[in-house]
Order: structure tokens, then C-alpha cells, then sequence
């Protein structure tokens, strides 16, 4: 990081940490994002992505770390760092009881636009909620909240985007089309953090950070975190599945096996101990099922990163009790 | 059976109201609260026949005479009167600001023309604006003064005592001679109205953004506590206008209340009292935690407002410490300014002491709210 020049480096943090009461929510995490980046940020349900993103706002205070956002400070620099970033809450939070326009107006106002009525229109047209500019917020469907909550958190022209899981309960034409404007605002020299639970909108990020009981236990390309995970992966096709999923599971070497339709995706660590153990389950099962290397997918690597952060999380409380 | 009625639903619907109704502490600490509040307002603090009200003595002279009616007017604990004798323009002013609530008169030669026998005038001014807390007293006023005259006419004057009595008691009922009693009302209506819908309204500003999840976004950007509170709270000064001006035109219309005073000097106590007012109300929506929550804390205040503010019941019935904290409601003090204006033409000068509160409370509430304004989800 060392070598990156100052001004390119959007997101520095070292350290941070977030406890509420006496759970630590956040602990000592340290990333980095650089200008035109789009980072996603992954992890299960209460992991604490949330939390870091609102302390990287400014919306909650951290307990420990420090760093900078957009080159000012966090801790001091709250109320500046707010008039350059746009953040879209994980729930819609504009006002349901005014409409797409004068929700936009209100947020122009807010962050004192010059040529009001020029930015909306042209925000409008841009994100195309124009035809719909005179309906209330609360009547539209999730897709359209969603665009014009993404509308509202970039008319500012932010440096920074931070999305908090901006597509949950979207349809995927509606997701498809949110991540090709979010690759278009990026060509500009948007910055976007984004938090998601879809794998498919990880692999459309180009970089992730996997974060589990709020510590960061995985980064890098979508191609390196599967590469440096280890696991192989085996495909099993056939009628039975589900019954060699269930003595699979079973047999050493095998940490993973989910059925996908007619297909098993056995997944464990050491290639030659997992392919004896999908052989002898299928012996077993006199199944005449057919068994083929298969690619790891990033689910897969989630999954077992969970699994272990979860085991060290609770070997670490057992050990504090 | 389980279809049609079920004591196991019943118990569980029952449990669960328990449960929230023990989280959530502040209504909790209603249900306890208000019937307490309840009981040592209207127990204590409420007198419907006031005693000890302020009085003050004009006379050209001091005598004897003068001395028992003095004796036997604070004697019957309806009047306490000062110290020393008042001019004329001092009286007046007491009046007017309220300070004073009786004004005896004796004429120059009371003393002589009573020993003469020749009946001279006893002059009582009462401030009548609020008849309620005026009456008893005059009515208890010729039996006080004949039997005080009985004791004092004795001897070779005894012959006084006779009928008619020995002075004549000439009794004046100010700013509201007909006793009616709409005069008072409408103005402790303005007050409690307002009381009621300015401080809901903005009790609800920051707890309903809460509630729907606006805040998260609010927070994000960059808007200061100060403009937050300004915005917030300045549509609902115009709103309590607006309603002002519709009691006020009700007022003239139905109960023909006189307007002696001026309109600016109204609008402008009124501008003062509906900024503490939604000032308040943003203060309890930074305390609350959700329109629930804000909406107990507006009920919570209006009681003593009600009870306490001299509209109901007369103020100066009240024992001291509701005298207190009766004072410190801006509501009190709103009450007494539109009386003044209304029914007696007080000008600003007249004012002073009712209008400083209001500022006084304004000032704190804003400075508190903009202390207790969350400026972080933490």
C-alpha cells in the first residue's frame, strides 16, 4: 500500500473497532480502497459490515482505530466527510409520503446544489424515474426505491459510495440493471463500497473483503480468495443425490455437499482424500451416478470461511468465559 | 373447541401485552406517574376559594378606622394586605400587572366622616378578569367590614351602628364589571389549545423519522442539529398562528370578548409562547424513542398546565410550591399576558414579568434540546 500514491487511496482505516455493550461488533478491522474501485464487501447476517460502513460515515462513533475517508479524518472529520459521500441505507429511508421529485428536491436542498431544478431533472432523466417524477415514494415496487434511493445518494456527485445492501429484495432484471449503472458511475471515478449477500454481485466487484463476527477474514480478487481457500471441488450427476449427499457428508475429508438439482457439489480441502471418499459413497450407495473434478465456487469458499471464523469466534469466547 | 375459543390464545395474547408493556418503562412509568400527579394536584394544589389574595391600600390618611378595617380584612384571610398606603398610580399599575388583585380606596376624611356619621364611600377595585378567584372574597367583604365596625363604633359612637351600615361599600368588578366568565376562558383556551397541538406536532417531528427509518438518511447528510431543529420547528409556529387567528376571530364572533389591548403586542407573546411551546416538543422527541413515547410525554406536561396555570383554577388559591411550578409553565404566563392584553389594554411595559419567562424558558428547552440531539446512531 505503501507504494500507492496518497491521493489515490479513498478509504484508509486501521484498527477499527465497535463494541455495543459488551459485544464487540467490530473488531480491528483495517481495509482499504482506492479511486475508481468497486469493493464489495461480504459477510453473513450480523457481521458487522453495517457497523463499518456507518463508522466510515460518520454515523456511529468507533471505540478503537482511526483512519481517513476521502483524505480526512473519521473520528474529527464527520461532518465534512458527509457532504462528499453518498450512502444508501439497507432500508429505503427517504419519505414514502413525498414523492420521487420532491424527494430529490428535498436532498438538493440539503446538500445546498447550485441549479436545483437542473440537477433533479437531469438526475431524473439519468436514472430514468423522470416519467414517474410526480409519484409518492411509498407507492412504488422495490426496484424503483431502490433506483431512486441510489438517485438520491449520488446527485451530490459524491467521491464515495457506500451501499448497504442496495439490492435485497430486488428482482434480478432490476439488480442487473443497478450493477451496470454502478459500473458506469465507477468509469466516471466513483469510488463504491458496496455490502451484498449475492455471490453473483460479488463477482462483479473487483476487489472483495469477507468479514465474519467482525473480523476480516478473507480479500482480494474473486479469483485469489477462491485460489487461496485450498478446497477442490467434485461434481457428482445423477438421479440420487440426495441420498449419496447424505452419506458423503459422513466419510473424512469432506467438508461440504449440497445438491444443486441432479447435481452434488462435494467440496473439501485435500483433492485426493475428497475423491476417495465421493468413491467409496458411491460404492456404498450403488449409485451409477458419474463423478467429475469440478470448479470451487465462491459459495463454497464462504461457507467453510464462515465455518472456521465461527469455530475461532466460539474457541475464543470459551476461552474469555 | 380450539376453533371457537381458546384460553391458551387469550393467555397468550395477554403474556405478550405484559412483556411489552414492561419493556417499554416510560409508560410504565406513566401508568404509576399520573394517577399520583392526579391525586396531589386536585387534592392539594387546587383551592377553589382563595385566600390571602394581594391587596393594597389608598388613603389619604391613617387612622384607627382605618387600622381595624386593615385588621379585620386580613383577619378574615381573604386579603393580605401591604405594608403602607399606595398613591393612586401605583394602585392602578398593580392592577394592570397583576401584582395586585384588590384595591381599597378610602376618600380624604374617612375617619372623620365616619365618626360623623355621614356614611363615606369604601372604594373596592377588584381585578374581575378571572371572576372565579375574585368573588368569594367580595362576597364575604360587607359582613367583614360591619362586624370590624361593630367592635371600632363603641361607646358614644355606638349609635353608629345602625342601618344602613356606617360605611357605604361601593364595589368595582374591573376589566370584566358583568363577571363574565367566556372573558376568562377564551384566553386560557388560546393557551391550552396551543399547549396541546404545538407540542404534539412537534413532539412527533424527530421520533416519526425514527419510526419509518428517515433518520438513517437524515443523519447521513449534512445538515447541522441547529438547521435541523429551525426546520423542524418553524412550520408548526405558522401552524399555531393559524390557529390563534381562528380563536381569536371565534372569540369576537360567539363571546364578544373585548380586545382593549394591541394586536402586535398579542401576536408578538403569542409568537414567544408558540416558540416554547414547539421548541418543548422538540426537545421530547429527542428524549423519546418513538411517537408513542412523545405522545405520554405531551399529556404528561399538559395536566399541570391545565391544572396549574391559573385557566382552570384560581392561581392564587394554589399553596406556594404550585405557585412555583405553576411559574415555571409557560403557559401561566401566556394566560395572564392575553388577559392583560385583552381585558385590561397592558402594554409591553406591563408585560415584563410575564414576558421574560417566556424567553427565559424558550432558551433553556432549545439549548437542552440541541444538547440531548443524537448526532450519531450510538
Amino acid at each position: 500500500m505503501a507504494s500507492d500514491r496518497p491521493e489515490s487511496v479513498v478509504i484508509d482505516i486501521h484498527g477499527l473497532t465497535k463494541r455495543f455493550g459488551n459485544k464487540t461488533v467490530v473488531d480491528d478491522v483495517s481495509l482499504d480502497v482506492r479511486r475508481g474501485e468497486i469493493v464489495g464487501f461480504l459477510g453473513p447476517n450480523g457481521s458487522g459490515k453495517t457497523t463499518t460502513i456507518r463508522m466510515i460515515c460518520g454515523l456511529l462513533r468507533p471505540d478503537g482505530g482511526n483512519g481517513t475517508c476521502l483524505g480526512m479524518d473519521i473520528l474529527r472529520d464527520a461532518d465534512r466527510i458527509k457532504r462528499q459521500v453518498g450512502y444508501m441505507t439497507q432500508r429505503f429511508s427517504l419519505y414514502e409520503d413525498l414523492t420521487i421529485r420532491e424527494n430529490l428536491d428535498f436532498v438538493a436542498r440539503i446538500y445546498d446544489l447550485s441549479d436545483r431544478a437542473a440537477t433533479v431533472n437531469r438526475t431524473l432523466e439519468r436514472l430514468g424515474l423522470y416519467e414517474r417524477r410526480d409519484q409518492l415514494a411509498g407507492s412504488l415496487s422495490g426496484g424503483w426505491k431502490q433506483r431512486l434511493a441510489l438517485a438520491a445518494s449520488v446527485m451530490h456527485q459524491p467521491k464515495l459510495l457506500l451501499l448497504d445492501e442496495p439490492t435485497a429484495g430486488v428482482d434480478p432484471q432490476a439488480r442487473r440493471e443497478f450493477w451496470d449503472e454502478i459500473h458506469d458511475l465507477a468509469s466516471d471515478g466513483l469510488t463504491v463500497l458496496v455490502s451484498t449477500h449475492y455471490m453473483d454481485e460479488a463477482e462483479r466487484c473487483h476487489r472483495i473483503i469477507y468479514i465474519a463476527y467482525g473480523k476480516i477474514v478473507a480479500r482480494g480478487t474473486v479469483a485469489e480468495v477462491i485460489e487461496s481457500s485450498g478446497l477442490s471441488t467434485i461434481v457428482v450427476s445423477g438421479s440420487d443425490v440426495g441420498v449419496i449427499a447424505k452419506a458423503v457428508r459422513e466419510k473424512p475429508g469432506v467438508e461440504q455437499a449440497a445438491p444443486f438439482g441432479n447435481d452434488l457439489h462435494v467440496v473439501g480441502p485435500d483433492p485426493a482424500a475428497l475423491k476417495q471418499a465421493v468413491d467409496s459413497a458411491l460404492a456404498e450407495a450403488g449409485s451409477d451416478a458419474v463423478a467429475e473434478p469440478g470448479e470451487t465456487s465462491l459459495e463454497d469458499v464462504f461457507i467453510r470461511l464462515m465455518q472456521t471464523a465461527q469455530a475461532a469466534d466460539r474457541s475464543a469466547n470459551g476461552k474469555a468465559s | 373447541m380450539s376453533a371457537g375459543f381458546s384460553l391458551s390464545r387469550i393467555v397468550a395474547l395477554m403474556v405478550k401485552e405484559f412483556i411489552q408493556m414492561r419493556r417499554d418503562r416510560l409508560t410504565f412509568a406513566m401508568i404509576i406517574g399520573i394517577p399520583i400527579i392526579q391525586l396531589v394536584l386536585f387534592g392539594y394544589a387546587i383551592n377553589l376559594d382563595p385566600k390571602r389574595l394581594p391587596t393594597l391600600m389608598v388613603a389619604a390618611e391613617s387612622g384607627p378606622a382605618t387600622r381595624t378595617i386593615v385588621a379585620a380584612m386580613e383577619a378574615s384571610g381573604y386579603f393580605s394586605i401591604a405594608p403602607g398606603l399606595a398613591s393612586e398610580a401605583q394602585a392602578n399599575e398593580a392592577l394592570i400587572d397583576g401584582s395586585a388583585s384588590y384595591v381599597i380606596t378610602l376618600p380624604p376624611g374617612f375617619e372623620r366622616d365616619l365618626v360623623r356619621g355621614t356614611r363615606p364611600q369604601l372604594l373596592v377595585e377588584a381585578d374581575a378578569t378571572d371572576p372565579a378567584a375574585t368573588s368569594n372574597a367580595l362576597g364575604a367583604l360587607p359582613q367583614i367590614l360591619s362586624s370590624a365596625l361593630a367592635r371600632e363604633l363603641t361607646g358614644p359612637l355606638a349609635t353608629q351602628e345602625r342601618l344602613p351600615p356606617a360605611v357605604d361599600l361601593v364595589i368595582q368588578r374591573r376589566y370584566n364589571p358583568e363577571g363574565i366568565t367566556a372573558y376568562n376562558i377564551v384566553p386560557g383556551l388560546l393557551g391550552t389549545i396551543l399547549t396541546m397541538t404545538t407540542i404534539l406536532m412537534t413532539a412527533l417531528a424527530l421520533t416519526r423519522e425514527i419510526e419509518r427509518g428517515t433518520m438513517e438518511n437524515l443523519m447521513a447528510m449534512p445538515a447541522t442539529p441547529l438547521e435541523i431543529m429551525i426546520g423542524k420547528i418553524v412550520p408548526y409556529i405558522g401552524f399555531g398562528l393559524v390557529q390563534v387567528a381562528v380563536i381569536l376571530v371565534c372569540a369576537q364572533i360567539l363571546f364578544h370578548v373585548p380586545m382593549m389591548g394591541s394586536f402586535a403586542v398579542l401576536l408578538g407573546v403569542t409568537f414567544l409562547f408558540i416558540g416554547c411551546n414547539v421548541t418543548l416538543g422538540y426537545t421530547f422527541s429527542t428524549i423519546a424513542r418513538n411517537q408513542m413515547q412523545a405522545m405520554q410525554m405531551t399529556f404528561f406536561w399538559f395536566l399541570p398546565s391545565i391544572l396549574l396555570s391559573g385557566f382552570m383554577f384560581p392561581f392564587r388559591g394554589m399553596p406556594d410550591w404550585a405557585q412555583v411550578i405553576g411559574s415555571a409553565l409557560p403557559i401561566t404566563h401566556y394566560i395572564r399576558s392575553v388577559r392583560g392584553i385583552m381585558l385590561k389594554g397592558s402594554g409591553p411595559t406591563d408585560l415584563v414579568n410575564e414576558v421574560w419567562p417566556l424567553i427565559a424558558f424558550w432558551l433553556a428547552v432549545g439549548t437542552l434540546a440541541l444538547f440531548r440531539y443524537r448526532r450519531t446512531l450510538d
